[in-house]
């Protein structure tokens, strides 16, 4: 059996599915969270059912690449829940008045149950099950309230087969049930119409835009910062490395397993940055300087998606975004770019268009460079000074403006207009706060750290074979004319196609002037997406688009960074 | 005395309360006006605007909703100004 958790965006889906079936997802609050459909499983009585937690959708005549799935998936579901808005219902009403005309039985959940008292709405349950004809359950998804209870009464999801001739009739019977069910009463001004006045305000939102992105940027640098400084280094310098030198010692200092495992040895001791073993640098890079990173940089993410501040942030966003062929809602991927571009490029499913989703992809691939790259950033190009690394961001800024107003001319067609909802500022509930960053920070380690460990392991392997001498050889014009790098530098920049964070990482060794830096850490940002975003960037946009972007970033990349030799 | 006045939701100033009456636009734009539940005859809050003819905010019911400002210039909505 298989049973479609669907309703409006944001109304709270992805909580009540990871409720139902225990499986974790992310959920956050902003339409458009989940951009592809997730599948769990409950078990009901004797059977197993499949649930599957749909991409949001406000009608269901698609328009949007997220509503065409929503709207494909319905075919295939033998029940549906669909969850509402309590503090919304009229048109919440409006898919659930069409999703009553299929053929599939419908249970509703009516969440955000506990919200609907402080906003001043008394909704009659009873009543609008009578109307409907099918059982409406109140739900708070965040605490889990009445969901035993949904799932107790799903037998009882019924097909009124009810349709309208029109819209305009559809519409007349909702606002006849709504005024059955609903009344309202006096509500108090909160602390959530104070913060919602001043960051609508236009040059007001401005100001707390700047605020709160200056926040988030000294908040991510002092917790990151805090953990490299008291927890990770620590850990590694006290624990780790007296046990790495012990294995170094037992291995004869020197050798085959000695180069792989521990690296070289510099000044007879382990350089955590240039050893450059599997056991040395390939886990401390992952799990002492980026993850710190990770860890703030995705607290911070959850508690900014669970306010509600990001839509807020695209309307004050979409005058400059539609200058680069984008809109407001642009900025959502782009900001989820900064942890990592794979599930960025991922989200820009949320833009209309095929031209918004090859510019943002795109732009997100040249311009935005994922935490992992920018722990190592700051830590290696920090080294010589701030001043630099205000140079590396400076320069991917400049570039992912100029580039996206050269897109917007040159690739056809035109970028729509903003139109979203933008949902009530919420107190973050800590519980998905702390899941969410789990999850996120979980999916870090089990996906990056192997291929982190395999990628020390092939730069080994490769210089043991001598492959790298041959390639430094061919690219050796380029880097040094053009770029004013060493020729080993061609190392770390054909690395970075494996992992950016392994490739700065290689960069360390080279004593390279701070100018060197700059330039190099600025290519490898630009040049081209590391493996597992090109995966994702060739799923969304196709093998020709891909091959495009891939030019562009390119030819970018030696711009720029010539462009810096000149005038660094 | 009523006096009713009929402009764009544009034109409108932030905080005034007017009655959509009709949205002159594509079958596309108003089908997802319609489904965010903008519509005629629905009366909408302007809440804010932005800078440089950016997006527009209103609210109708308890939905706060953004739209481009060419959006909301063909919005035509009446405003009450009686006393």
């Amino acid at each position: 059996m298989k049973i479609l958790l669907m309703g409006n965006p944001n109304v709270g889906k992805s909580v009540i599915f990871s409720r139902l079936t225990g499986t974790r997802t992310i959920a956050s609050n902003y339409p458009g969270t989940t951009v592809e459909f997730i599948k769990g499983s409950l078990k009901l009585g004797q059977e197993q059912a499949e649930i599957i937690d749909v991409p949001g959708t406000y009608t269901l005549e698609p328009t949007s690449k997220a509503e065409e799935v929503a709207a494909e998936m319905l075919n295939e579901g033998d029940l549906i829940i669909n969850v509402v808005d309590a503090t919304n219902l009229e048109r919440n009403l409006n898919l659930t008045l069409q999703l009553l005309g299929r053929q599939a039985p419908v249970i509703i959940a009516l969440n955000m149950w506990d919200d609907t008292h402080h906003r001043g709405i008394n909704i009659d349950t009873v009543k609008l099950e009578e109307l409907l004809g099918v059982p409406v359950i109140p739900t708070v998804g965040v605490t889990g309230q009445g969901i035993r209870e949904l799932v107790r009464r799903l037998p009882e999801a019924a097909t009124p087969q009810a349709t309208y001739a029109s819209s305009n009739e559809r519409w007349a019977k909702i606002g006849d049930i709504v005024s059955q069910v609903q009344s309202l009463s006096h509500r108090h001004h909160t602390w959530r119409d104070v913060l919602e006045d001043l960051s609508n305000h236009p040059a007001g939102g401005a100001v707390f835009a700047v605020l709160v992105l200056a926040a988030t940027f000294f908040v991510i640098r002092f917790i990151g910062e805090g953990i490299i400084n008291y927890v990770g280094d620590p850990l590694f310098n006290w624990l780790w490395t007296p046990l790495l030198m012990k294995l170094s010692l037992a291995l004869g200092s020197g050798g085959f397993w000695h180069d792989i495992l521990i690296g070289k040895l510099i000044n007879g001791e382990i350089d955590y940055l240039q050893s450059f073993g599997l056991l040395s640098t390939g886990i401390y890079i992952p799990l002492a300087v980026v993850l710190p990173y990770i860890v703030a940089f995705y607290f911070v993410l959850g508690i900014l998606e669970d306010v509600g501040y990001l839509p807020r942030l695209a309307v004050l966003m979409d005058t400059l975004l539609h200058r680069l062929g984008l809109h407001g809602y642009a900025i959502i991927p782009t900001i989820l770019g900064f942890g990592c571009n794979v599930p960025a490029v991922m989200a820009t499913r949320i833009l209309e268009s095929r031209r918004e989703r090859f510019i943002a992809a795109t732009l997100i691939s040249i311009g935005i460079p994922c935490a992992a790259l920018q722990a190592m950033i700051i830590g290696l190009v920090g080294q010589q000074g701030m001043q630099y690394v205000a140079i590396v961001y400076g320069s991917l800024f400049a570039s992912w403006i100029i580039i996206g107003l050269i897109l917007n001319r040159a690739v056809k067609g035109f970028s729509p207009e903003l139109i979203m909802e933008i949902p009530p500022y919420r107190f973050p509930p800590w519980r998905i706060v702390g899941e969410k960053l789990w999850l996120r920070v979980f999916s870090f380690i089990k996906e990056a750290l192997p291929i982190v460990l395999g990628t020390v392991l092939v730069v080994n392997i490769l210089y043991m074979l001598g492959v790298f001498d041959f390639i430094a050889n061919i690219a050796f014009p380029i880097l040094t004319v053009l770029l004013g790098l060493p020729k080993e530098t061609v190392v770390a920049l054909s690395i970075g196609f494996l992992r950016k964070d392994v490739a700065v990482g290689m960069l360390a060794p080279l004593a390279l002037t701070a100018k060197q830096l700059v330039i190099s850490t600025t290519v490898l940002a630009m040049v081209f997406p590391c493996m597992a975003t090109f995966v994702i960037l060739a799923r969304e946009l196709g093998a020709r688009d891909t091959l495009k972007a891939t030019g562009i970033m390119i030819a970018a990349a030696l711009i720029v960074g010539g462009l810096q030799n000149l005038i660094l | 005395m009523s006096q009713k006045i009929q402009l764009a939701l544009s034109q409108m100033q932030a905080g005034q309360t007017g009655t959509v009456i009709q949205i002159l636009g594509g079958r596309g734009l108003i089908r997802r006006l319609d489904a965010l539940g903008i519509r005629p005859g629905k009366k909408v809050t302007k809440t804010s605007s932005t800078l440089f003819h950016g997006p527009v905010t209103l609210r109708t019911n308890q939905t706060q909703v953004a739209i481009g400002f060419g959006m909301a210039n063909r919005i035509l909505v009446e405003i009450d100004t009686s006393t």
